[in-house]
């Protein structure tokens, strides 16, 4: 439920509806460029929203900058490298790969593949189950024999 | 008056839980009867209790008693009944009353209605249940007591946040405490097993119900949370991976993989251990899901500090519930039988890899969310990261590509023992039509992104997958028509429930593929009567009135579709403002269909008179929900099978006996 209040508090403060209409370029080449970047930048003040999705002033500014640095001609590599500085890494939604991001890149691989060696084990152990009855049981002893008979006799 | 009978009966409640879960599990400890047999009284009277409470808060609210604290707070006399209604859970205390009110329902359903269940496990399970309630009620009158009054009522109260005036949003967080409630059973039930240190095929069929109701709701939950934040927000963003949406995905995922692994532990009596855990995860991640997202500690270390009481109790709630049923697990569970032995291609062994892909998708999005909040801490606030929809965008999608992949194959194999090439043999139609499927979206959709149409055709396999298998079962064109017909009739309705639920997911998959690879906008300023082209249509703008609503005002834009220069519709989209929380809210306006929607937002005034226009095309996005919907739907088929109904189990095995003899 918080959920919810969460989600509406954030909104709250900065009633939706993102991208303004004064803000697109006029190059469609360009703008759609500048729509895939944006969706990667963090607006720093709301909460894990991309400035695409987000009308707070800051989102909207830096929105902007983006756009003017595509417009002076800067590559997409050039733009975020340009945002980082001025920002820090934090305003990138998808860290960099780092010694300290490895267990977020790593950890789903990892357990996979744990998970899939456990499967094979879990998996491989019939056959050596189903390997091991096949080996003929020792005969039956007398005395065993002898037990047997009186309980099929029994049973008449 | 009222409100002191509700406050009173929450304090019985509460005495009433503490005795629920000392004397049966003391009762089942000794192996006395009549203790044991206290259970059941007990979780009914305290549902009762519970229910009186909630009473007298809903009156309270329907009458508008501002002398209570969260009435002033969260409600206003102009409002609604709907949302007068909705306001009892739309704040903190109203919402913690409302799970336990669901959570002694369910404790009651089983004491009323579990008549074959054996009494040690049942004591034990009212009872585990009950400190769950205990934990609750005692967080809710000490720290969240819903009948708070206030010495001076004020004359009118806050009113409730516009946002959550909306009938989706009214209903989303009942379904969604549903399920996070409804997986408090299971975790009960393991916790009792592991006490006894027995799981058996009996155990798992009465997990099996609650697993399915828990998540079904919270299928239903989620969709309707989404499908408010496609119509709500302005621009049709429908998943934002936000934490307090992964909050509630997480438990589902475990849930999902839960419902698959008690299949193998009734079938074939392996498993146990493994499915326990995931009983004991998949109510954690709800209670982490409850709480850690209402005290705010993903968002930011700082706003635990807000409210220290509350935190520290729930930081001590989940430890000892989270860490306690752990200890008990690795104390007790190499007790149970575990030996897991499998072939390769079987229906077990698929069962096992859908638990494998679910676990690891819930750990992705868990690593994920809380990567932030590890990095802060650990750095000491120096460095901090954001992790958001591009990550797990990248992360999350191989693993549902696997999930399409392997789950109609899993379906077409038999127990036990089966070979890949018989089970394609006999789904290899759905091949052949995903194919097709997929290769006409190609074409249709030309130019769009390259993987749009591979995306499409797993969509499709899946659905056609566990269609083929069904076929397949009723010896579709094999054997005469009637005789299909009658097989289908036949089937188990956990079959159904089981088909329907994966061709679901099928569809919400096609949707989330299409809506991504193709959808087109335009955002512009119009003036009344200008045309906007946008896909295959043209939107024209009929300008802006400004209306009165019952507790609101209202900007409404009017927008008439043209397709081909025919008129095909006419929509709205209103920009609503809140005089009593000075607050705005959007509408969208759509025209929906399951081809595509046409959705309109009306953005701000500007300063020559002109309004900010939003134009979509939303290809296939009702596919989205239609899918859960199914999925719910599919959920509650199986439930309605009378082999899990609560209660059905030994009655049903009764009842074969006599057509025998």
């Amino acid at each position: 439920m918080r959920l919810v209040f969460a989600l509406i508090a954030m909104m709250m403060v900065f009633p939706v509806h993102a991208v303004e209409p004064d803000e697109i370029l006029d190059d469609p080449v360009l703008e759609n460029r500048a729509r895939e970047l944006s969706k990667g930048l963090r607006c720093l003040v709301c909460r894990n929203q991309s400035i695409d999705d987000s009308d707070a002033e800051l989102a909207k500014d830096l929105r902007v900058v983006v756009r003017d640095r595509l417009v002076a001609g800067d590559s997409d590599d050039e733009v975020i490298a340009f945002v980082v500085d001025r920002y820090g890494e934090y305003v990138l939604l998808k860290p960099r790969f780092s010694i300290g991001n490895a267990a977020l890149y790593l950890g789903g691989p990892v357990l996979l593949i744990i998970g899939g060696f456990a499967f094979r084990r879990m998996t491989r152990q019939p056959a050596e189950a189903t390997a091991a009855p096949v080996k003929a049981p020792a005969p039956l002893s007398e005395e065993e024999r002898a037990k047997l008979a009186s309980l099929i006799g029994k049973g008449d | 008056m009222i409100n002191e009978i509700g406050h009173f009966a929450l304090i019985l409640a509460f005495a009433v839980s503490i005795a629920q879960s000392v004397i049966p599990m003391w009762g089942a400890h000794k192996g006395y009867a009549e203790p044991m047999r206290f259970a059941e009284p007990a979780a009914i009277t305290a549902f009762l209790l519970v229910g009186l409470s909630f009473a007298a808060l809903t009156h309270g609210f329907l009458n508008s008693d501002f002398s209570l604290r969260v009435v002033a707070a969260n409600s206003h006399s102009l409002k609604p009944l709907l949302y007068k209604i909705s306001g009892v859970w739309g704040n903190h205390e109203g919402s913690m009353l409302l799970w336990v009110l669901i959570l002694t329902l369910f404790g009651g359903l089983v004491a009323a209605l579990g008549k074959a269940i054996p009494p040690e496990l049942k004591a034990r399970t009212l009872a585990v249940q009950g400190m769950v309630g205990v934990a609750f009620l005692a967080f809710i009158l000490f720290t969240s007591n819903p009948f708070d009054r206030l010495i001076v009522p004020p004359e009118d109260g806050s009113g409730l946040n516009p946002l959550l005036q909306d009938p989706g949003l009214a209903f989303h967080p009942p379904f969604l405490y549903l399920g996070y409630v409804g997986l408090s059973m299971p975790f009960s039930f393991a916790v009792a097993a592991l006490i006894e240190g027995r799981v058996d095929a009996g155990w798992a069929r009465w997990v099996r119900p609650w697993t399915l109701l828990a998540w079904s709701g919270l299928t239903i939950g989620i969709a309707l949370g989404s499908y408010w934040a496609y119509y709500e927000l302005g621009w049709g963003g429908w998943w934002f991976w936000d934490p307090v949406e992964n909050a509630s995905f997480m438990p589902w995922l475990v849930a999902t993989a839960l419902l698959h692994s008690v299949i193998v532990v009734e079938k074939r009596g392996t498993l146990q251990s493994w499915t326990i855990l995931l009983a004991i995860f998949g109510f954690s991640l709800s209670l982490v899901g409850t709480f850690i997202v209402r005290s705010g500690i993903i968002t930011s270390v700082h706003a635990f500090a807000n409210d220290p009481e509350r935190g520290v109790f729930i930081l001590g709630m989940l430890g000892a519930a989270i860490g306690g049923s752990l200890i008990l697990y690795t104390w007790r569970a190499p007790k149970l039988k575990n030996d897991t032995v499998f072939a390769v291609m079987s229906r077990e062994s698929a069962l096992v890899m859908n638990n494998l892909l679910m676990s690891v998708s819930c750990a992705v999005v868990f690593i994920g969310t809380l990567y932030p909040l590890m990095v802060e801490l650990a750095t000491n606030g120096e460095s901090k990261i954001s992790v958001g929809a591009p990550f797990f965008d990248l992360a999350f999608a191989p693993l549902m590509v696997l999930v399409l992949i392997v789950m109609p194959i899993g379906t077409a194999l038999p127990w036990k023992r089966g070979d890949l090439p018989k089970a394609m043999a006999r789904i290899w139609p759905a091949v052949l039509i995903a194919f097709c499927i997929g290769a006409v979206f190609a074409m249709l959709r030309w130019g769009g992104p390259i993987l749009a149409p591979f995306a499409i055709m797993l969509s499709f396999w899946a659905i056609f997958g566990v269609l083929a298998d069904l076929g397949e079962r009723v010896k579709l064109g094999k054997a005469p028509a009637r005789e299909s017909a009658r097989r289908l009739a036949n089937l188990p309705r956990s079959v159904w429930g089981q088909a329907i639920a994966h061709i679901g997911l099928g569809a919400t998959a096609f949707g989330v593929a299409a809506i991504t690879a193709w959808e087109s906008e335009d955002i512009r300023t119009a003036n009344a009567g200008d045309m906007i082209p946008i896909s295959t249509y043209e939107i024209r703008f009929d300008g802006v009135t400004t209306e009165p609503g019952p507790n609101f005002r209202a900007d409404i834009g009017r927008f008439t579709i043209f397709e081909n220069g025919e008129i095909v519709g006419k929509i709205s989209s209103e920009k609503r403002f809140y005089p009593v929380q000075n607050a705005h809210t959007t509408e969208a306006g759509i025209r929906s269909s399951l081809i595509e929607d046409v959705y309109v937002s009306l953005g701000e005034k500007q300063e020559n008179g002109s309004w900010a226009v939003r134009s979509y095309i939303k290809p296939y996005a009702n596919w989205i929900w239609l899918g859960a919907l199914i999925m719910t739907l599919g959920g509650l088929l199986s439930l309605s099978d009378r082999r899990h109904r609560v209660g059905a189990p030994t009655r049903a095995k009764k009842q074969k006996m006599v057509a025998a003899e």
